[in-house]
C-alpha cells in the first residue's frame, strides 16, 4: 500500500535541488530514445556538450537563444505568481516585434539613441496592450484567461501575416512576406564582434534582476504575491485584486513583447511570420522549471537554450533527429512537475512500520535545520 | 433483542483504543491514548483545539494510519479483535459509523437515496428501494430521528441533514457512532432533541462517542468524559462525579481566569446600519432592511444559528459586499463607496470568520501578514518599496505583545496553529486601535486559552472606547461578552428582550420572543 502525506515546509535544499535533479533525470531519460535511434549515447551527449561549450561561438549561440526565453519566461513567471494564466506570450511577442518594425523600419529616421529606446518602449507597450485585452475581459466579465490568451495567439499570428502581405510588406523583398529591415541605428548592438549575441541579453538580465527585486521588496510585488497566494485574504485586506491583476497583465505582456523586440531588433533585423519557434510557449516551461522565480528563469532559460542548441549540433553530428531537444525539454518539465510534487508531499510505502521510528521523526530533524 | 441480555452486556467493552499514537512532522498529535467504550454508553471526548480529538477519531475510522497502537472492536460474539489500520471500509464493516462536522451528503438526491448510497449496489438501488424504505422507517421509529425521505437533501434544514447522516450510519448497522461536534450547527432546542434521541438509541445497544467543546452538553448528556490535552488522555471521569470547573481545569491544565465585564456607559454611535438590504444567492445569504447601532464602549452580540445572514452582515461591515439598499455609517458619517479599503481607513478592525481563507495569506510570512492592511503607511512602505527593517521590528514587537508563537516572523503564516493565526489577526486589528471592531466567530475552533485571550482583547477595546459587533454561533459566548443581544434569523435582526437561554434559543429557531410557547 502507498500513502501520500503533505510535507509541512519544504526545505531550501529541496526547492533548489528539485529543478536541478529534474534536469538531470530528463537528460538521463532522453538516452532511451537516443539508444533506440541507434546512436552511441555517450558520444551523442559529448557532441551535445561540445555544441554548447565547445567554443566561444557555440556558447554565444546558446546565449542568443537564451535571450528571448528569459523575456517570455519572466512574462510567464510573474503572471503565474499572481495566478494570472497568461498563455499568450507567443502572440504578445509578435505584437512587440510588429511594433518594433512599424516604428524602426524607416518610419522614423532619427538617431539611434532616440530610435533604439523608442523601439524597445513601443514594443513593450504593444505586448502589454495585447495582454490587457484578456485581462480586462477576465476582471470585467470573468472570462477565463487561459482560453482568451491562448486563442489570441492565433488571431495575432494571422494579423501579422496579413500585415506582412499588406502595409508592413517590404517593397524590396522580392515578394516574400517579410517586413522592411529595421534601420541600422535602431538595431540593438552586438556584444561580441562577429557573433550574434546582442544587447537584448543585457536587457533581459537587468529585467530579471529588477523583477526579482520588485517581487520581494516592492509594494507592487507584495500585492502580486498576496493576490496570487490568496485572493480572498488580499481582498479582505483592502488590496485591489483587479487592479493588481491588470498591472501584472501589463508587465507580463510587456515582457513578452520585449522578446519580440529583441528577436527582430537584436537578431533578425526584419519580421517574418516564423520569427518565433514557440518562444512564448517555451517561456511557460522555463518559468515552471524555475519555480516561478525571476532569478531562476535566467538559469532555466540557459538550460533549455543549451538543450536546443546542443541537440542541434548533436543531430548534425550523429544523424539523429533534432526533435530530441523537444523531448528533453518536455521530459524536464514532466520531471520538475513530478519533482515539485515530491517536494510538497512525501510518499510512504507499506501499511505497517516498526513503531517509534517512522519517517515522521526524520522529517522532524529536517525541520530543525530549516 | 430481549432487554435482559442487554443489561447483562451493558458493561461489556465494544471498542478499545490501545495505545494509539500519531505524529505529524515534529508534532505528536496523539500520544499513546488508551480508551474503552462500553456497550450502550455515551462517551464525551473533550479537549482544547489541537488536543488530538479529531486525529484520534480519524485513526479509529481508518482515515489515518496510527504510528503505534491499535484499534480493537468487539465482534458479534463480544470478543475484541484488532481492526486492520488505515481501512475505513473495515471500520464500516465492523459497525463503526462516523458523522463529520461537515456533512457528506449529495444535495440533489433525496434523503433515502443518500442513506442507501454506498451500502447498496447501484444497479439494485431501484429494485430494493421499497424494502430499504421500510427498513429506514423502522430505524426512524426506534431512534426517534425523523427526516423527510423524499425531499432533496439540499432543501432540508441543517438539523434534518444531520439526522440523515446519523440514519445513514444506522442503516449500515453501526453499533458504534462517532459524532464530531454534533451541535455546532444546531439551536439549543435541536441539540437537546438530538441528545434525547441518542439516549433512546443507546438503550437499544448503540454506543456513542461525541466530540464537543461545550461543557454544558457534555455534562448533561454523557455518562463518561475523557479529556485530551496535547495528545494525551489526561483524565477520565464518570459524568455524575464531574463538575464544570474540574473539567475545564483538566482541559487547559490550570484554572481559566474568569471574565469580568465591568459596566460602562456607552457613548456616541460608532457603527450604524440604516435599512441595509442585500440579496444573496439564497434567503440565508441575504439581509432585509437591517437597522443596527453599535455605540462606543459597548459590545453588541449577534446570536443565531449558522447560515441565517451572519455572513452577509459581516461582509457588509467589512466592506466585501455593497448593500443594495441602505447605508453604512461610521462615526455618524456615511461610507460613500464601502469596500475593504474604505472600511479599514474609516477605522473598522475586522476579525474574519474564516481566518485561513480571509484572514491570512498562508504562503506569506507572519511579518508580511501583520502589515497587509497598512501598505499605504509610511512605516511600511516608502516610494513603493517595503521597509523591510521596520516591518520586521514591528512584527517582532507585535508577536511579543500578542504572544504569537510559531517558527518565527519570517516563516510562512500557514505554519502557525489556528490559535496563533487568530492572535496574528488580533495583533493586526488591535494594533491600529480601531473605533469599530467586527468580530465574526472570533473564537471558533480555538482552545480555551486562546479564546479567553480573544475575549480579553475585545473587552479591553470596549473599555478603550471602541464599539464591538460580535457575531457568534456560540450563545454562551454572546451571553458572556455582549452588552446588548440581537438574534439574526433569515436575514432579519430582532433584539432579545431578556438574556435567558431558553427565550433566545426560541428566537434563533425563528419564533418571535412574544409568541414563544
Amino acid at each position: 500500500m502507498m500513502r501520500i502525506e503533505p510535507r509541512e515546509a519544504p526545505g531550501r535544499l529541496l526547492t533548489l535541488g528539485v529543478p536541478v535533479l529534474s534536469a538531470l533525470v530528463a537528460l538521463a531519460l532522453a538516452a532511451i530514445p537516443l539508444m533506440l535511434a541507434g546512436a552511441p549515447v555517450f558520444a551523442a551527449y559529448g557532441e551535445m556538450a561540445r555544441g554548447v561549450f565547445g567554443s566561444l561561438f557555440a556558447f554565444s549561440e546558446v546565449l542568443t537563444r537564451t535571450t528571448p526565453l528569459i523575456f517570455t519566461g519572466l512574462a510567464a513567471a510573474l503572471a503565474f505568481r499572481a495566478k494570472l494564466w497568461n498563455i499568450g506570450a507567443e502572440g504578445q511577442l509578435y505584437l512587440g516585434a510588429m511594433a518594433a518594425v512599424a516604428v524602426g523600419a524607416g518610419a522614423l529616421d532619427v538617431p539611434g539613441w532616440v530610435l533604439m529606446p523608442l523601439i524597445v518602449v513601443l514594443g513593450a507597450a504593444a505586448g502589454a496592450a495585447g495582454m490587457m485585452v484578456p485581462a480586462v475581459l477576465k476582471t470585467r466579465f470573468g472570462a477565463d484567461e487561459v482560453v482568451t490568451t491562448l486563442l489570441l495567439n492565433f488571431i495575432v499570428l494571422i494579423f501579422v501575416q496579413m500585415m506582412l502581405e499588406g502595409p508592413l510588406k517590404d517593397p524590396m523583398g522580392l515578394g516574400w512576406p517579410q517586413s522592411a529591415p529595421i534601420l541600422d541605428q535602431g538595431m540593438l548592438p552586438q556584444l561580441i564582434p562577429r557573433m550574434r549575441v546582442h544587447a537584448g541579453l543585457i536587457l533581459a538580465l537587468v529585467l530579471a534582476a529588477v523583477a526579482q527585486f520588485m517581487l520581494a521588496r516592492s509594494v507592487w510585488g507584495f500585492r502580486l504575491r498576496a493576490v496570487g497566494e490568496n485572493a480572498h485574504a488580499a481582498r479582505h485586506a483592502g488590496i485591489g485584486v483587479n487592479r493588481t491583476m491588470l498591472s501584472v497583465a501589463a508587465v507580463s505582456g510587456g515582457l513578452a513583447g520585449l522578446a519580440g523586440v529583441s528577436e527582430v531588433a537584436g537578431l533578425k533585423g526584419y519580421l517574418t511570420a516564423d520569427l518565433s519557434p514557440g518562444f512564448g510557449y517555451t517561456g511557460i516551461v522555463v518559468a515552471m522549471l524555475a519555480g516561478l522565480s525571476p532569478a531562476g528563469v535566467v538559469v532555466s532559460a540557459l538550460f533549455i537554450a543549451g538543450v536546443f542548441v546542443g541537440a542541434d549540433s548533436m543531430s548534425r553530428a550523429m544523424g539523429v533527429s533534432s526533435y530530441l531537444a523537444d523531448l528533453v525539454v518536455s521530459m524536464a518539465l514532466l520531471s520538475v512537475l513530478v519533482g515539485g510534487f515530491f517536494a510538497r508531499y512525501r510518499l510512504r510505502l507499506g501499511p505497517e512500520r516498526p513503531p517509534g521510528r517512522g519517517p515522521g521523526q526524520a522529517s522532524g530533524k529536517e525541520q530543525g535545520h530549516g | 433483542m430481549p432487554p435482559a441480555r442487554l443489561e447483562n452486556m451493558a458493561s461489556d467493552t465494544v471498542l478499545r483504543l490501545d495505545g494509539l499514537s500519531k505524529r505529524f512532522g515534529p508534532v505528536l498529535a496523539v500520544d499513546g491514548v488508551r480508551l474503552d467504550l462500553r456497550r450502550g454508553e455515551v462517551l464525551a471526548l473533550l479537549g482544547e483545539n489541537g488536543a488530538g480529538k479529531t486525529t484520534l477519531m480519524n485513526m479509529l475510522f481508518g482515515h489515518y494510519m496510527p504510528d503505534d497502537g491499535r484499534v480493537e472492536v468487539a465482534g458479534p460474539d463480544g470478543v475484541l479483535r484488532p481492526l486492520p489500520p488505515g481501512h475505513p471500509q473495515a471500520a464500516l464493516a465492523a459497525g463503526i459509523g462516523m458523522v463529520h462536522q461537515h456533512f457528506t451528503l449529495a444535495e440533489n438526491l433525496d434523503a433515502l437515496d443518500n442513506i442507501l448510497l454506498g451500502s447498496e449496489p447501484l444497479r439494485t438501488l431501484r429494485r430494493h428501494r421499497a424494502a430499504a424504505r421500510r427498513r429506514v422507517e423502522g430505524i426512524m421509529r426506534r431512534s426517534g430521528l425523523v427526516a423527510p425521505l423524499e425531499v432533496p437533501v439540499g432543501r432540508l434544514s441543517v438539523g434534518e441533514r444531520q439526522r440523515v447522516e446519523i440514519l445513514k450510519a444506522l442503516y449500515r448497522d453501526a453499533r458504534i457512532l462517532v459524532l464530531d461536534e454534533p451541535t455546532a450547527v444546531l439551536t439549543p432546542q435541536e441539540a437537546d432533541a438530538l441528545f434525547e434521541n441518542i439516549g433512546a438509541m443507546t438503550r437499544d445497544g448503540l454506543s456513542v462517542i461525541f466530540i464537543s467543546h461545550k461543557l454544558r452538553e457534555v455534562l448533561a448528556f454523557s455518562q463518561r468524559i475523557a479529556v485530551l490535552r496535547h495528545g494525551r488522555k489526561v483524565g477520565e471521569i464518570a459524568t455524575a462525579q464531574a463538575d464544570e470547573r474540574q473539567i475545564a481545569r483538566l482541559m487547559v491544565g490550570a484554572d481559566t481566569p474568569g471574565i469580568a465585564r465591568e459596566t460602562l456607559e456607552p457613548g456616541a454611535p460608532v457603527l450604524e446600519l440604516a435599512g441595509v438590504s442585500l440579496r444573496g444567492r439564497s434567503a440565508r445569504d441575504s439581509l432585509s432592511g437591517l437597522d443596527l447601532r453599535v455605540r462606543a464602549r459597548e459590545i453588541v452580540g449577534i446570536a443565531g444559528v449558522s447560515g441565517n445572514g451572519q455572513g452577509a452582515l459581516a461582509a457588509v461591515v467589512s466592506g466585501l459586499r455593497r448593500p443594495e439598499a441602505g447605508q453604512v455609517l461610521i462615526d455618524g458619517a456615511p461610507v460613500a463607496r464601502p469596500d475593504p479599503r474604505a472600511m479599514i481607513r474609516a477605522g473598522v478592525g475586522r476579525i474574519p470568520e474564516d481566518r485561513h481563507r480571509d484572514g491570512i495569506v498562508g504562503a506569506m510570512s507572519v511579518a508580511e501578514n501583520m502589515v497587509i492592511e497598512r501598505l499605504d503607511s509610511p512605516e511600511v512602505a516608502r516610494r513603493g518599496l517595503l521597509q523591510k527593517r521596520r516591518i520586521r521590528a514591528h512584527a517582532e514587537a507585535l508577536a511579543r505583545e500578542y504572544d504569537v508563537r510559531g517558527p518565527g516572523i519570517e516563516a510562512p503564516a500557514r505554519l502557525l496553529s489556528g490559535g496563533n493565526i487568530q492572535k496574528l489577526i488580533l495583533a493586526r486589528v488591535f494594533d491600529r486601535a480601531p473605533g469599530v471592531i467586527l468580530a465574526n466567530q472570533p473564537t471558533r475552533g480555538l482552545d480555551m486559552g486562546a479564546a479567553a485571550e480573544v475575549a480579553r482583547r475585545l473587552l479591553e477595546a470596549r473599555a478603550r472606547g471602541a464599539g464591538v459587533l460580535l457575531i457568534s454561533e456560540d450563545l454562551d459566548e454572546v451571553l458572556r461578552l455582549a452588552d446588548r443581544i440581537f438574534v439574526i434569523h433569515d436575514g432579519r435582526l430582532h433584539e432579545a428582550a431578556s438574556r435567558e437561554r431558553e427565550a433566545i434559543g426560541l428566537m434563533m429557531a425563528g419564533r418571535a420572543a412574544g409568541a414563544a410557547a
